[in-house]
This record gives structure tokens, C-alpha cells and sequence, in this order.
């Protein structure tokens, strides 16, 4: 098992005849990701070719939906069309009865995000990832599911779910866990924006009730209360032991750190506050990103499974 | 993006959102042809800079640095004051709680109609992340610091939250007047107030507005004594004219250099700059940087569709500042490939005459290319293969140790 998007998954790309979606469809190709199709509005009916097939454009997600049973909708459209993109998606997989939207783009405007998020809200069997994020990756025993821009070659199939807001950093945390000899399971890039889809909680749920996970590495940055919310779940609903960092210990207060949500407002947000809040949910906290690794062993020995 | 309250008051009277009668000045005399015109009793002569605190400020001169004048906005009663006023404010470097110890010059002047005040609220209107929509927040102690009031007493901050997609709820709307212990024609000024300023907040892509203080007046309106309004940058592909309302001498210069590179940049007080791919990892960075004694310089991240180009600038911005005693480049390889990293950076060191020790950590698509790229370049760059070891480096480089 693992969370949310398994090895066989089958993925449209909106945006696929765009530059950033032909080159991310190519590398998860390469990943032999099951790439279905993709959808531009007005090239409905032309062809993608990738490294291993050709695959079909659509005018629209319904329509795409429709032909290929894709589970998945990634999403590589420019900032100001993508809240439109993700409500398209969000209806046409709320008809089919569910499915994921993965939200790569960065820039898209607070209160085009509100309004995408309340309608996503609206269909329990719907999912939104991002916007802002890496994506999600399910690494399987040869390439995976790579429902985004990570680099694929750095994963391996495993028992370690990630749940991070950043996108290099999250690079950084599956580096170390194939440091100590352990793989993972579900990676998820929850993106860096003020408003998004899914939160911290909803991926601790997931991989709490996922099998093939056993322990979770969680990278938070400054910002908001995310992080908080999420420490108080653990303590009260998790059982599997977690890993947590924090970006932006460092950062001076009221500076936006390149992420629209990473500012710290108000004296709220604080990487301190936040490294706290993990520590009282019985966390087990890296103070620097080189050290998860070795924490996460020590993690795992505590919990026998090492 | 931060407008002047001047402009925030321009935006608030077109959305029918009470204001006094007030004129912008550049000049003394500007400001006592608008006291001529307001032909008002008492006039507000308030600074204008993108900083809260400023009645609490103090004013210098930008030059002797000597104290000119407590608070950067005053009640003036004469045209003489206003005079006075006026000449110790253009001009000068106004210090506030929210500026830090450098201060910001002060451009640009407001000069408005004097108001009686009944009583001080607290109004803003912010996106509140976890609700997942607009907060509306307001307080009976108008005037002071709203994070006081909220540390101090908590029960005197009102909350409402507007609908994602049908907006302000006329019903909340009512329940807030009521919390704030308004009734009559006031009720129904703070009402429409909300209603408008909901309106605007959605129309111009805000993402703040605070009204610190909203009053009541003596015969029951309710008026915007300040205007505090910020607009998401990300929005303003739509609205053509906040880039008319950028006040470019209140930005880091650097920073917005730095943006048109594609780069994100934000300046640090420590000797230690840094160059990283991704916003979590430059924080990160940073973060090692300070863990293992050092202070870093900067915030930089290249962002994904970093190019030479790109990497040059970032290379000049950061050894712009005459504080930077060495420099640690963090690249882990997704989109970006970490030759192509490796190749600009000897450009850019060859090209700027590089000084300063240089440590670089690879990691991610193509890191072994790259540390042979640098490995066989004749710059005196250090190589390490985790974040950790490359911040030790760097750190007792700086020191003068190997």
C-alpha cells in the first residue's frame, strides 16, 4: 500500500502541451509513470509523444476523464488559469465519483485559492495537493508513480512516509533516509502557499492508517499554524513515530522567505514555536535537516522496528 | 505590496467607506496650501511611510542623526504648527517600533480634517489561513497595538468570517456592531463599512486591511482615521494600476533587483551568504549556517529555473554586501543540474574576481558531474557532499581555519 497514488496509478496532465508540461510528462515517463493523456482546451484530439508512448490530448478534464479512467489530475497550467484548471478538475472527477488533484504551479492569487479550496471542500471523494509543491511520489519496485517535478532516480520503495511544505527540502529528507538504508512509501509536497488543499493532518491520517508506512518524516517551515495543529493531532491520534524539522529558525520576523506562506507576522510563526509544539507531541525533532537520518533511526530502534 | 495610507484612503472613499477630508503634500508649502483648502480647525499632519507605529516614532535628521521630533503624526491647531510640523517631518528619518534602528525617510506627507472622537476601534480584514477565508477582526481598544490587546486581553478582539464564495454575511455583519456595543446610525455605518470594505478586499485582491483606529465621531459616524491596505502581488496580473500606486523608494532596492532575476532575495545581518535552490532549503541553510557558529548573510533562493544568468546575478547580489566573508552555494539537483550550477559559478567567480572563500554542497540530478566540473576548475572552491559539512566549512573558513 501507501498513500493516495500507488505504482499503477493513471495520471492526465493539464497543461501537457505546455513547456513545463511536456518536459515533467517526459521525466515521469521516464519513471514509468502511467501517463494517460493530458488536457489543453482548443488541442483536443492531438498527440503527446513521450519517451515510452504517445499520448492523447483532450479539450477537457471530463472528456479526459472519460476515455483514460485517470485517477489522477496534475496540474502544470500558468498561475493565473490554474484556480480555474483545479475547479474543472474538481467537477469533472466529483462526477466519476473522486479522484486526486496534484497542483504544481507557484503564483496563483489568495482569493482564486479560497475559492478553488471551498469547491474542492465540497466533494468529500476529492483531493487537492498544493498548489506550490513538488507533488507526490509513490516510488515502486522499478520507477513509480511520480505525480510531479521531483527527481525520481533519488526515491526508493520503502516504509517511510514524507510530508513536507517545501520542495528541495523534501529532496533533502528522502536523501536521508536512503542515508540510514530505509525507502519510503508515500512522499507528499503539501507546497509553501497561505491557502492550499491538503494540510499536515490529513497526510499524518493517511499514513497512520497505511500499512506499508511505518514512521513519518514531517519538514514544516515558519509561518502560519500548521505545524502546531498538526502537533496537537499526533499527540492524540498518532501512533507511528515522526520525525519533524523546521525551516527558518534564522529568519528575521514581518521578511516573506521566497514561499508566499513563510513570513512570520505578528511575532506568530516562529520556527521556535513551532519546534516546541513538535517536541510536546513526543516528536522526535532534527534541528538540522543533515541529521533526519540519524534521528529517524533512533526513532525506529525506539519503536523496535530497527 | 504596501501602499501609503494616503492612497488607502483614495481606495476607501471609492468604496464608500467613510474618510476625513485630507490632501497629499510632498512640500511644506503643499502642506499649508492644504491646510488653506481643508479649512479646518485642527488638522492631522501624518507621515507616510510603509510602517506601522508612526505616532509613536521619532524623527531625525538624516544626516546629524539628532532628534528632531517625538511622533510622526501630530494634531496641529494653527497654520503655524502646521508649518512647524511639516518642516521636521519631509525629509527626515523616521524611527518606529515596526521600522527597526535605521528608519525610513519620509517622502511623502498627509494633511487631513481634524475629527471629534467619541470613541477608538480597531478594524482589519486579513486571509486567514487555517479558516481558509477572510478574517474580520475588531477590537473596543482602537489605538493601541492590536498583538497587546490580543496577549492582554484576548476577550476584546471580535471575530467574523466572511463566506468563500457568497462573501460578508449581513447577519455577522449586525452581530459585530452589537459586540462592539454599537447601536443606532452608528450600527448601521459599521455594517455598511464592512460591507464595502468586504467588497474592496475582494475586487483589488487585498490581502490586508487594518484600520487602526476607526472612531466614532461625536454625532455618530463611523470614519477610517487610518488606512493600512496591502495587495497579493500574485494578483496583480488584473489590476494594472497597482504598479502606479508602487511607492518603489519604500522597497529594498536589492530585493526587487533580485525579483527581476528571478531570484528571491532578502538581506540578513550576518558575514555568510548563501545561494540554494528552493525557499525550505535556503531557510534551511541558513539555519545550519547559524547551528554551527556562523551568522548567514542572506536568504537566497534560485529558484527552479535558475540559468547562468541568473546564478551571476545572485553571485553579484550577494557580494554586493560588504559584510559577506564567504559564500555557501547549496544545490539540490531536481530540474536543476548540478554541472550546469558548477559551470556559472566559476563563471560568475571568474567574472566577479571572487575574493571570499567558497564551499559548495551537492546533492540530486548530475551532483557527480558537477563535482567534477569544480574539481577541475582553477578556483579555490571546497567541496562537501552534505549540508552539515559544507556549513562547517564555510563557518571555520570564515574563521581563518582550515
Amino acid at each position: 500500500m501507501s498513500i493516495w497514488i500507488h505504482e499503477d496509478s493513471k495520471v492526465l496532465i493539464q497543461g501537457i502541451t505546455g513547456k513545463q508540461g511536456t518536459f515533467h510528462g517526459t521525466k515521469m515517463d521516464e519513471y514509468n509513470t502511467n501517463v494517460v493523456g493530458g488536457v489543453t482546451p482548443g488541442k483536443g484530439g492531438q498527440f503527446v509523444e513521450l519517451p515510452n508512448k504517445k499520448v492523447p490530448v483532450f479539450n477537457t478534464v471530463s472528456e479526459g476523464l472519460d476515455e483514460t479512467g485517470a485517477d489522477v489530475s496534475l496540474i502544470y497550467v500558468p498561475a493565473r488559469f490554474a484556480a480555474a484548471a483545479i475547479v474543472e478538475a474538481a467537477d469533472a472527477f466529483q462526477e466519476k465519483g473522486g479522484g486526486l488533484i496534484v497542483c504544481i504551479t507557484e503564483g496563483i492569487p489568495i482569493l482564486d485559492m479560497i475559492k478553488a479550496v471551498a469547491r474542492v471542500d465540497q466533494y468529500p471523494e476529492v483531493r487537492l495537493i498544493g498548489p506550490n509543491c513538488p507533488g507526490i511520489i509513490t516510488p515502486g519496485d522499478v520507477g513509480g508513480c511520480k505525480a510531479g517535478i521531483m527527481p525520481g532516480f533519488i526515491h526508493a520503495k520503502g516504509r517511510i512516509g514524507i510530508v513536507s511544505k517545501s520542495g528541495t527540502l523534501t529532496y533533502e529528507a528522502v536523501a536521508q533516509t536512503m542515508s540510514v538504508g530505509e525507502g519510503q512509501s508515500t512522499c507528499v509536497g503539501i507546497g509553501g502557499d497561505p491557502v492550499n488543499g491538503t494540510g499536515f493532518i490529513d497526510c499524518l491520517d493517511a499514513f497512520e492508517n497505511d500499512p506499508q508506512t511505518v514512521a513519518v518524516v514531517m519538514i514544516g517551515e515558519i509561518g502560519g499554524s500548521a505545524e502546531e495543529e498538526a502537533a496537537d493531532w499526533v499527540a492524540k491520534n498518532m501512533t507511528k513515530p515522526i520525525v519533524g524539522f523546521v525551516a527558518g529558525s534564522t529568519a528575521p520576523p514581518g521578511k516573506r522567505m521566497g514561499h508566499a506562506g513563510a513570513i512570520i507576522s505578528g511575532g506568530k510563526g516562529t520556527a521556535a514555536e513551532k519546534f516546541k509544539a513538535f517536541e510536546n507531541a513526543g516528536i522526535y525533532v532534527a534541528r538540522d535537516p543533515s541529521e533526519i537520518g540519524n534521528v529517524l533511526v533512533r526513532a525506529l530502534k525506539d519503536a523496535g522496528l530497527r | 505590496m504596501d501602499i501609503h495610507e494616503y492612497q488607502g484612503k483614495i481606495l476607501f472613499k471609492q468604496a464608500g467607506v467613510k474618510v476625513q477630508d485630507g490632501v497629499h503634500c510632498k512640500t511644506v508649502e503643499d502642506a499649508l496650501n492644504a491646510y488653506d483648502y481643508l479649512d479646518s480647525k485642527v488638522v492631522a499632519v501624518k507621515s507616510q511611510i510603509h510602517a506601522g507605529g508612526r505616532g509613536k516614532g521619532t524623527l531625525y535628521d538624516q544626516e546629524t542623526d539628532n532628534l528632531v521630533m517625538e511622533g510622526g503624526v501630530k494634531i496641529a491647531f494653527s497654520r503655524d504648527e502646521v508649518k512647524e510640523y511639516a518642516q521636521n517631518i519631509i525629509g527626515r528619518k523616521l524611527v518606529t517600533k515596526q521600522t527597526g534602528s535605521s528608519g525610513k525617510i519620509v517622502n511623502n506627507l498627509y494633511v487631513e480634517a481634524g475629527c471629534s472622537i467619541a470613541h477608538e476601534y480597531y478594524l482589519a480584514l486579513l486571509v486567514d489561513r487555517e479558516a481558509k477565508t477572510i478574517l474580520i477582526m475588531a477590537s473596543t481598544e482602537g489605538g493601541m497595538d492590536i498583538e497587546e490587546v490580543a496577549e492582554k486581553t484576548p476577550e476584546a478582539i471580535h471575530k467574523i468570517w466572511t463566506h468563500p464564495v457568497d462573501g460578508l454575511n449581513e447577519k455577522d455583519a449586525l452581530d459585530m456592531a452589537d459586540k462592539l456595543g454599537l447601536s443606532g446610525h452608528s450600527k448601521q455605518d459599521l455594517v455598511s463599512m464592512l460591507e464595502s470594505l468586504s467588497r474592496m478586499f475582494i475586487e483589488k485582491d487585498c490581502s490586508m486591511i487594518e484600520i487602526n483606529p476607526l472612531v466614532k465621531s461625536d454625532s455618530g459616524d463611523m470614519i477610517a482615521l487610518d488606512a493600512k491596505v496591502s495587495f497579493d502581488d500574485n494578483a496583480s496580473f488584473r489590476h494594472p494600476w497597482m504598479e502606479e500606486m508602487r511607492d518603489h523608494s519604500e522597497e529594498e532596492e536589492v530585493e526587487t533587483r533580485a525579483h527581476d532575476h528571478g531570484l528571491s532575495y532578502v538581506k540578513l545581518d550576518g558575514n555568510i551568504g548563501c545561494l540554494v535552490n528552493g525557499a525550505g532549503l535556503a531557510m534551511a541553510s541558513m539555519d545550519v549556517i547559524k547551528l554551527y557558529g556562523g551568522e548567514p548573510a542572506n536568504f537566497l533562493d534560485i529558484g527552479g529555473g535558475a540559468t547562468k544568468e541568473s546564478i551571476t546575478a545572485a553571485f553579484g547580489i550577494i557580494l554586493e554586501d560588504d559584510n559577506v566573508e564567504g559564500i555557501l552555494v547549496n544545490i539540490f539537483g531536481g530540474i536543476i543540474q548540478c554541472d550546469m550550477v558548477a559551470r556559472s559559478v566559476i563563471e560568475a567567480s571568474n567574472e566577479l574576481g571572487l575574493q571570499v572563500p567558497l564551499v559548495v554542497r551537492f546533492s540530486g540530478t548530475n551532483h557527480i558531474e558537477g563535482k567534477e566540473v569544480l574539481d577541475n576548475c582553477d578556483l579555490d572552491v571546497h567541496t562537501s557532499s552534505t549540508l552539515a559539512e559544507g556549513a562547517e566549512k564555510i563557518v571555520n573558513l570564515t574563521r581563518g581555519e582550515e
